[in-house]
């Protein structure tokens, strides 16, 4: 079943920059693949990452067969202020999946 | 003579060989297992809408040698400060000769700080990767890199 790995620092200094670190489980099967019987595997990706903080949305990716399986993404916020960060992942087929962490900020 | 629907280039090329030297002229279509660099060029005039790109600002880190194309380690970051009245708004990703010349599409603003993002992704093939960053200002920067792929992703039969 789909997981979501979700690494943030619990705590961080007003004004760092921290890095977000996100891993979800997905085959992301490209659609492009063959079967030995010559039957196309139908294609089964994720296409939309986004991730808020206290509601509003700070990064979104849009993602394509040529991410690998179990996407990984990192990228980087500037600490503002405690609160919390929601992930979604979305994808073919009505994927849809969430996680969330929280964050205090001194 | 029946062209098979998970016909690679190899039987294709075969095929056009035997048929040359019977001298019949099959009909035969092929899909292009892979992204041309015309595909790769229209990926980016999508997102540039024509517009000038500027060598510069952008890095891609990816390893020069790959020897498992299912899962290449990349980071692309930009030389560019996030400050509200100036920062990146978006970095896309670009491939030349996956069956689809996108990578990935990933939308910043000035409270991400730094203009970096990691990820893992898919080569079919040894080939380019060109990643573009939009300036708030609308200006297009861009850096390209080669990598040399040993085992191809995405296109292998399911066993």
């Amino acid at each position: 079943m789909a997981a979501a790995l979700i690494n943030v620092p619990a705590k961080a200094k007003r004004g760092d920059i921290i890095e977000i670190k996100t891993l979800m489980s997905h085959v992301m099967e490209t659609g492009y693949r063959h079967m030995a019987s010559g039957e196309l595997v139908p294609r089964d990706i994720i296409t939309s990452f986004t991730c808020r903080f206290n509601g509003s949305e700070i990064f979104r990716a849009d993602l394509f067969p040529a991410i690998s399986a179990n996407p990984f993404i990192t990228f980087f916020t500037t600490a503002t202020e405690s609160g919390k960060f929601e992930f979604e992942w979305t994808g073919d087929h009505g994927f849809s999946e969430t996680a969330s962490a929280s964050i205090t900020v001194e | 003579m029946q062209q098979p629907p998970q016909s690679s280039r190899r039987q294709f090329l075969g095929l056009a060989g035997s048929t040359a030297v019977l001298g019949a002229i099959p009909v035969v279509t092929v899909r292009p297992a892979e992204a041309t660099p015309a595909m790769l060029v229209s990926a980016i005039r999508s997102v540039t809408g024509g517009a000038a790109v500027r060598t510069g600002k952008v890095k891609v880190d990816i390893p020069p040698l790959v020897e498992n194309g299912n899962t290449v380690p990349m980071t692309v970051s930009v030389n560019h400060p996030m400050a509200p009245e100036d920062h990146v708004r978006s970095i896309h990703v670009f491939n030349e000769k996956n069956p689809q010349a996108n990578i990935a599409n990933f939308h910043l603003g000035p409270h991400n700080g730094r203009a970096q993002i990691s990820t893992r992704i898919r080569l079919a093939d040894s080939q380019q990767i060109v990643a573009i960053a939009k300036l708030s200002d609308g200006s297009f920067w861009s850096a390209s890199v080669d990598v040399v792929v040993t085992l191809a992703a995405c296109t292998e039969d399911v066993i």
